[in-house]
């Protein structure tokens, strides 16, 4: 007697037990909570500005700013508005963070570098660095150091110098060559020399897939780029004239300069993250199999080699997620210099709440800035990932 | 016929260079190649050049004297009297004179409690209830009004206690919300996930100072009328909700190395997601990032230096305070920014040895 085959009750994938449910519910209260949060907020925002007869709204950015900023990649005077104030902000801080990441990276591979040479004294003297400078907080470094520009240098009046280069309480000031319109020569003959230094490189690496002969991919490609540019110099009628700095009476003149200000934050900066930089390039080597050091020495490849070929190559890979979040973190520590005085966006944004009142609009043109830049650099330093990282099939 | 060949035993080899002891390190450490020896002559050459300079002026010219008169005299270098001077109003800030034992007091009682929640002695049920005694009794002690201790407001806080006090309570709040946010990042729910991801993303893209910027000037906006908190507490808010969000990406960085099948062998035992992530997840996930948040501490500590530039007196505030307003000791700025120096390199080396212990610890399952 065939029984027919029952079929299993047909499960209800939804009640109100059932996971879904569950998940849909908790989600619901916590739209609602932070939803309600964030209403109670602007609520009471609005009705404390109301209150105090706070204006709100970016109308303020035009007016004029009627403050001085010490120092600005262009002309900026009080009667000049406030926008254009925090642009100056804007590129003070750029300024700082890209010279500093640019700088820091080259000191902070260095010492990451150095804990691995043979040199034992070499060794110890880049621990010691990078235990006494990560252990000893930003801040603290970038007052120190303005401490040591602004009051142990010598007065401007007897500033300390070395050929055209003068140092005191007034900043760095060093000779900057003459513009004139013959430099855009140079210019252009160093932008062609970077197109054919970079058509060499392609043409090397392709002649050593074909026949596997090495070339010189770094030392010619810039003899063309200094050939280009000397060449551009010359067909420009050699501009030879310098603004070389002189001691004034009160103050030195001419030239190109850097404000103690810049100087502190800069130094702080880099000597601070390139600590970090450093144990980010040791732990990026230490993570290249031994293997391949060995393999490297048993080719009888050089130590210099060894690191230049083998081992930085792989280890890149591993550096280059950890070192963006240090290329973020000088950009942001860069808000600090606000505490020694060095116009940046902070500093300006700091002035402009003080003089509006507009808390609202201040901090969030601060943090708008920040995360713009943040955003960008982690979206470069990604695509460059994605660009070094191991093609597998 | 076969020659025979009569085995003779070549002569032996002269003993092996030593290798062990100092003078073979060095041999092979600091003069290993003619590079090697350049690079040694001319290291040692500056540092024997700058460190007597430094160890002239530190220790050998240094007065004790705390007399401004005695520290500008010709041919003395440095002039530590100026810690002598002034050790408790940089140590403790704005903290009524005759009454700084209570934050001495108050502040040995945090640190030993911290250092007892480090050692293993003490990881038991009973630690709970010492925190929240030890807390009680930290604050009763510094603001007073109790017990015949007179009151002491806030804003009075300051020096190394503030940063202490600071560092502790934004820590041990920071890391239930960073368990809570890293396991939000990681869940199947879109609203939450996504809000989890907006408050990482948005913190972790600002500087802290922004933060400390809004605790500070938009926070007593966002209250009803008539309400108002104390600047301490909205500061504590700001550093514990930043580092909370790098914290929280530490953890994340742990949660997602751990291996799908454990969470499965949970489902498959009938463990509900918070038996599951407490009972499997997390234990093994924090083992394995234990050096991150140990960096994440060490960098609380630093950051709460910060606070100075919304007008609170920690450590670096009150060494500004001690000796800014002061026209004879103002010119010692250096001494003072060494010994604090000092104090924060002595706690965050201790922390950074810690961890290396701590490491050691968890990875014992690991060494068989």
């Amino acid at each position: 007697m065939a029984v027919a085959p029952r079929t299993p009750p047909k499960k209800r994938d939804w009640s109100w037990r059932s996971q879904a449910f569950r998940g849909l519910l908790y989600q619901i209260i916590a739209v609602l909570l932070i939803g309600g949060a964030a209403w109670f907020l602007a609520h009471n925002t609005a009705e404390n500005m109301r209150i105090r007869g706070i204006q709100g709204g970016f109308d303020f950015l035009k007016s004029p700013a009627g403050f001085d900023i010490g120092e600005s990649l262009f002309h900026f005077d009080s009667n000049d508005p406030y926008w254009k104030a925090f642009a100056v902000g804007v590129s003070n801080t750029l300024r700082v963070a890209i010279i500093g990441i640019i700088l820091t990276t080259i000191l902070g591979t260095l010492i990451g570098v150095g804990r691995f040479s043979r040199n034992g004294l070499v060794r110890g003297l880049c621990q010691a660095y990078v235990e006494l400078f990560r252990n000893v907080p930003v801040l603290l470094q970038l007052l120190m150091w303005y401490l040591l520009f602004t009051e142990l240098l010598p007065e401007i009046a007897d500033a300390r110098h070395i050929g055209p280069f003068f140092l005191s309480k007034g900043g760095l000031s060093f000779p900057v060559p003459e513009w004139s319109s013959s430099h855009y020569f140079t210019m252009l003959g160093g932008l062609i020399g970077l197109g054919a230094a970079w058509w060499w490189r392609g043409r090397t690496q392709k002649r050593f897939e074909e026949t596997g002969q090495l070339g010189s991919m770094f030392l010619i490609p810039a003899a063309i780029i200094i050939a280009a540019a000397l060449a551009g110099w010359v067909a420009g009628g050699m501009p030879t004239t310098w603004i070389v700095p002189k001691k004034g009476e009160f103050a030195v003149e001419g030239g190109g300069s850097l404000t103690p200000e810049f100087m502190a934050v800069l130094m702080g900066l880099v000597l601070y993250t390139a600590a970090f930089v450093a144990e980010v390039v040791r732990s990026g080597i230490q993570s290249v199999a031994r293997g391949q050091s060995e393999a490297a020495q048993a080719l009888g490849l050089s130590r210099g080699q060894e690191m230049q070929k083998i081992l930085l190559p792989q280890a890149l890979r591993v550096i280059i997620p950890p070192m963006t979040n240090q290329y973020l973190n000088l950009t942001k520590n860069s808000s600090l210099a606000v505490a020694i005085g060095y116009p940046d966006v902070v500093s300006i944004s700091n002035t402009a709440l003080n003089q509006t009142g507009r808390a609202v609009e201040c901090i969030a043109i601060i943090m708008l800035v920040y995360l713009t830049t943040s955003l960008s650099t982690s979206f470069f330093m990604n695509w460059y990932n994605a660009k070094s990282a191991i093609r597998e099939r | 016929m076969a020659d025979t060949i009569i085995f003779q035993s070549l002569p032996a080899r002269p003993a092996p260079i030593k290798t062990e002891g100092l003078i073979p390190w060095i041999r092979s450490n600091l003069f290993g190649s003619w590079q090697s020896s350049l690079t040694t002559v001319i290291v040692a050459g500056l540092l024997l050049y700058f460190l007597p300079q430094f160890f002239n002026w530190a220790v050998l010219t240094a007065t004790t004297n705390n007399n401004a008169d005695a520290c500008r005299a010709d041919g003395v270098g440095a002039c530590w009297g100026v810690i002598k001077e002034k050790y408790r109003l940089i140590l403790f800030g704005r903290y009524p004179f005759e009454e700084q034992w209570r934050p001495l007091v108050a502040t040995l009682l945090m640190v030993g409690l911290v250092v007892a929640s480090c050692t293993r002695v003490f990881w038991n049920k009973w630690l709970g209830v010492l925190w929240v005694v030890v807390l009680a009794g930290y604050f009763v002690l510094m603001s007073g009004g109790v017990m015949g201790l007179s009151k002491v407001t806030t804003d009075r806080w300051g020096g190394l206690p503030l940063t202490i006090m600071l560092t502790t309570i934004s820590l041990v709040l920071a890391f239930p919300l960073a368990l809570l946010v890293a396991l939000g990042r990681r869940s199947h729910l879109p609203a939450i996930r996504s809000f989890c991801t907006i408050y990482v993303e948005l913190i972790r893209g600002v500087p802290l100072i922004s933060v400390l910027f809004m605790a500070s000037f938009m926070f007593p906006l966002f209250m009803p009328q008539g309400v108002t908190i104390d600047v301490l507490i909205r500061v504590l808010a700001g550093i514990t909700l930043f580092a909370a969000a790098y914290m929280a990406e530490v953890i994340r960085g742990g949660l997602q190395a751990m291996p799908k099948g454990q969470s499965e062998a949970a489902a498959s035992l009938g463990l509900s997601y918070w038996q599951t992530q407490f009972k499997i997840i997390l234990p093994q996930a924090l083992a394995m990032v234990v050096p991150g948040i140990m960096n994440n501490f060490i960098s609380l500590f630093k950051d709460t230096s910060l606070v100075t530039i919304v007008s609170m007196y920690e450590l670096t505030g009150s060494l500004g305070l001690a000796l800014n307003s002061d026209a004879d000791w103002r010119p010692y700025k250096l001494e003072g920014y060494l010994f604090i120096t000092g104090i924060y390199f002595a706690f965050c080396f201790a922390m950074s040895r810690y961890s290396l212990w701590i490491e050691k610890q968890v990875n014992k399952s690991k060494l068989r």
